[in-house]
């Protein structure tokens, strides 16, 4: 295999932004059965054209039963003295209950890929409510701030974040996502449009318990970025996508269900809201005065991934495609129908998510304990 | 009286082959420059003349031209022409030089060195023909956090939100006061101000009774002379603006002479007529941050928690750290006025040589308050010397939520920027109390040529807008990253946050 530029020039995109089309896809299953990470990445293999081979990556959720309650930090870093530093920081307040490479197979252009590491890890201490939120962003950004040296994939709980400069379906491979049982995947290729990749780039950017692919370009990002900026989150990985996983942690944070991120993220008109009757236009209009500057302006489509499930959202004006299919307990979410009826062809139903109005699925409530 | 030695600063050019001596210019100008002659011929003293174009806009067969005279002394690169005047102005007076309206002086105008950016391929824009393009914002204190009640998917308002005032475009009309300008300017700037769904600002006039049908769209001042304020002023407001300074002259208090102060606005300005209605320097309750804090909430008080409470600073070089202060302090809305802020009077080097342009001031601030963790509390207005929609954008992408118009306001009701409203014989009609003159503006005609201004600006910034594929105005607060500089040193660019045109995303 031709070595390809972009394997050697891996810091590049970590000094700039870069706006990107991609493909996205996603899978859940309502009951929270496992299954392994090949469903989703025959559904990436198929969109190949979407993406151009700079960036590539899965999330899974269930995959580690047996280390439940530990924080699995996902890393990818350039070299084991890097990988000193890091656990440094992590050891200031996490007790590292077991760390190793993450499994790969180190075939052909790949034999140069970064050092990807995990832990698992207990905090310290937690003197008070929403401190281990906290913990897990300061940890994430101190960290982060070694990029492109050093920069953390995921930090979840029974979570994982398996990202890499390449096709979606070679990243699959390199990490073995056959291996991997989980309830909830998601999966991302990328088509950066004007440089080369790099590691840290690669989507989906997870902070805590979510994770989230996303094809678009935000051209609200200079005002998502400022905003956030006040809430300790700092945009060191410069790919637009950051700013839309960091704005869903904080929304999060403030303990905001998930329809209404979606109505921070995608907002009513003014001209809609007025229409909604009392008291959800009040609420409607109260998000957007206070939170108006997390609204994400520019096509998208995203899936954002959490414990027990999977919220689809596409901008206002429907400005990228994404279709969602059912088959029995089955959901799946595709840029491309033609994804869903590959691993899925005899799909119930399939319909394409109109603008701005989010598709929650949360997997059934007993299930959901068992899984999370 | 010895002789002047200054020559006129403009000359009066009169086509005797067109003149009708139909006495339109004498009846026209406010400073007396025209005289009809024994002789039945019409004469121009140009030594009153201050080229404020009156008569040669109203001349009926377009007969007059005025122009400057550029031959009167040998001026250089280094002494000019106007710093020739100033000194034989002053060795003849003995005074400071008074002035009207905005810093004019050749300093870097940063506006003209920002680009704003649009969509390419990798990001669609928009036709605001097309799609929705919102522009609407809101101006007053967000919690930091929304408490909501009930269960998913029934959520609602767990309390009511802070009082914000809505606005239809990021614009207002800066504070001027009825005084400083006459009557049915006021009330054209309220009609206007009402019919966009925007604000007006009443300044340190007061209140006059007229204009009760638009106190929605009212923000009241209380300025250091309190002229006018008592609590149904206050409650009469839909926002409290605190000013402790004007960007034309910081640190400089206002005088409105006593000749000016007739009946009318005496009334309103709670003073006897004839008086001097003087503006302190400081006010007086206010020596330090603490006193402003006490005054903030005062003014809360008096009005039940029910109206955001603004502070109007002139931008000065500690800008950023005294912004943070009035938020600290309670402040709701921080407005900054800029170097090339207008003003009523104010002393000519006070206005040309104190301050700091609006963009540096609002980046600055918008910095800061991020940094201190405070910018999505509070509401940021940039003022002084927005020219266009496109001025306003980038003020906006730099940082403000909105943007107080005043001169735009007064050009756009005829004002040409003749500099001389200290005079109070403003020939449009605007900057006077002369009843012939002051009735040269019709509030309803003044109010339709400001709501086709703006509803101009509303069309440019759609356009802009839809090219930057952003449908809504609050994705362009803060976003430094649609603008780039052009011709700045990178220590001014920093100082901006704004890259260097060229440089990617």
């Amino acid at each position: 295999m031709v070595e390809r530029r972009d394997d050697y020039h891996q810091c590049y995109e970590g000094k700039i932004r870069i706006p990107s089309g991609c493909a996205v896809a996603g899978f859940i299953n309502k009951t929270g059965e496992r299954v392994n990470g090949g469903t989703v990445a025959e559904m990436m293999a198929l969109m190949h054209e979407r993406s151009n081979g700079l960036g590539a990556g899965y999330a899974a959720y269930g995959i580690y039963p047996e280390y439940r309650r530990a924080y699995a930090f996902h890393l990818i870093l350039a070299d084991h003295r890097t990988r000193e530093e890091v656990e440094a920081i992590l050891a200031r307040n996490f007790r590292i209950t077991e760390e190793h490479e993450i499994p790969v197979r180190r075939t052909g252009r790949y034999k140069k890929a970064p050092l990807l590491w995990r832990y698992f890890c207990d905090p310290l201490r937690l003197d008070r409510d929403g401190a281990l939120d906290e913990l897990l962003l300061a940890t994430t950004m101190r960290i982060n701030r070694l990029a492109p040296r050093a920069s953390v994939m995921s930090c979840g709980q029974d979570l994982g974040v398996f990202k890499g400069v390449g096709y979606p379906e070679e990243i699959a491979e390199f990490y073995r996502i056959d291996q991997y049982r989980g309830y909830s995947w998601i999966g991302h290729g990328r088509f950066p449009t004007n440089t080369p990749g790099w590691w840290g780039g690669a989507h989906p950017f997870s902070l805590g318990e979510i994770a989230v692919v996303h094809n678009g370009e935000l051209s609200s990002y200079g005002t998502n970025k400022s905003v956030l900026e006040n809430f300790g989150y700092e945009m060191s990985l410069r790919t637009d996508t950051e700013v839309m996983a960091y704005a869903i942690h904080y929304l999060r944070r403030q303990n905001m269900s998930w329809p209404l991120v979606a109505k921070v993220l995608a907002p009513p008109h003014w001209a809609e809201l007025e229409r909604m009757a009392e008291p959800e236009r009040e609420l409607a209009a109260a998000l957007r005065r206070i939170y108006g500057g997390l609204l994400m302006n520019g096509p998208f489509s995203i899936i954002v991934a959490f414990h027990g499930g999977l919220m689809a959202l596409n901008d206002r004006l429907k400005l990228r495609s994404l279709v969602a299919g059912t088959s029995g307990t089955d959901l799946y979410l595709a840029s491309e129908e033609a994804a869903i009826r590959q691993v899925c062809p005899r799909a119930e139903e399939v319909w394409p998510l109109p603008g701005g109005e989010a598709l929650i699925c949360c997997a059934e409530e007993e299930s959901a304990c068992h899984v999370a | 009286m010895p002789r002047s030695l200054i020559l006129p600063e403009f000359l009066v050019h009169r086509d005797e082959g067109r003149c009708t001596k139909c006495k339109a210019c004498i009846r026209q100008c406010g400073f007396g420059v025209h005289a009809e002659e024994p002789d039945g011929r019409i004469s121009a003293n140009e030594q009153r003349c201050v080229n404020c174009q009156r008569c040669v806009v109203m001349c009926p067969v377009s007969a007059l031209k005025v122009t400057a005279n550029k031959e009167i002394g040998r001026e250089n690169a280094y002494w000019s022409a106007e710093r020739l005047r100033e000194i034989w102005r002053q060795a003849e007076s003995g005074g400071a030089i008074l002035t009207s309206m905005g810093c004019d002086r050749n300093y870097p105008v940063y506006f003209d060195h920002l680009l704003l950016n649009a969509s390419q391929v990798t990001n669609p824009s928009i036709d605001p023909l097309r799609e929705p393009m919102e522009i609407r914002t809101f101006l007053g204190r967000k919690p930091e956090k929304l408490s909501i009640a009930g269960p998913p998917g029934e959520e609602r308002l767990a309390g009511p939100l802070p009082p914000g005032v809505r606005l239809e475009m990021p614009v207002m009309f800066a504070a001027m006061s009825f005084g400083s300008i006459s009557k049915n300017t006021v009330l054209a700037l309220a009609k206007a101000a009402k019919q966009m769904g925007i604000m007006f600002n009443t300044g340190e006039g007061g209140m006059n009774p007229a204009l009760g049908p638009f106190w929605d769209h009212m923000i009241v001042q209380v300025a250091s002379g309190r002229f006018g304020v008592d609590s149904a002023y206050l409650e009469a407001g839909r926002i409290i603006e605190i000013k402790i300074g004007q960007g034309a002259k910081p640190g400089i208090g206002g005088h409105l002479p006593g000749e000016k102060v007739n009946e009318e606005i005496a009334r309103t300005r709670g003073i006897p007529t004839g008086a001097d209605a003087i503006s302190p320097a400081p006010h007086h309750d206010i020596y330090s941050i603490e006193d402003l804090r006490q005054l903030i909430y005062t003014l809360k008080e008096a009005t039940d928690y029910q109206k955001p409470v603004a502070v109007k600073i002139a931008a000065v070089h500690n800008v950023a750290a005294i912004a943070s202060g009035i938020v600290r302090a309670g402040a709701d809305i921080v407005v900054l006025d800029g170097l090339r802020g207008g003003t009523g009077a104010a002393p000519k080097m006070i206005r040309d040589h104190i301050g700091l342009p609006v963009e540096l001031a609002i980046a600055v601030v918008d910095r800061r308050l991020r940094e201190e963790g405070l910018r999505e509390q509070v509401s940021l207005v940039a003022g002084g010397g927005i020219r266009s929609s496109a001025d306003l954008l980038k003020v906006i992408c730099l940082g403000a939520d909105a943007a107080y118009l005043g001169t735009a306001a007064l050009l756009a009701l005829g004002c040409h920027l003749c500099q001389r409203c200290y005079t109070g014989k403003c020939s449009w009609g605007i900057a006077t109390q002369d009843p012939s003159l002051t009735k040269r503006v019709d509030p309803e005609a003044g109010a339709e040529r400001l709501v086709n201004l703006l509803t101009a600006w509303q069309h440019e910034i759609k356009e802009f807008m839809g090219a930057m594929g952003i449908n809504a105005l609050e994705s362009l607060r803060g976003n430094r990253l649609q603008l780039r500089g052009v011709g700045l040193p990178q220590n001014e660019l920093d100082q901006l946050g704004v890259k260097q045109a060229g440089e990617a995303m």
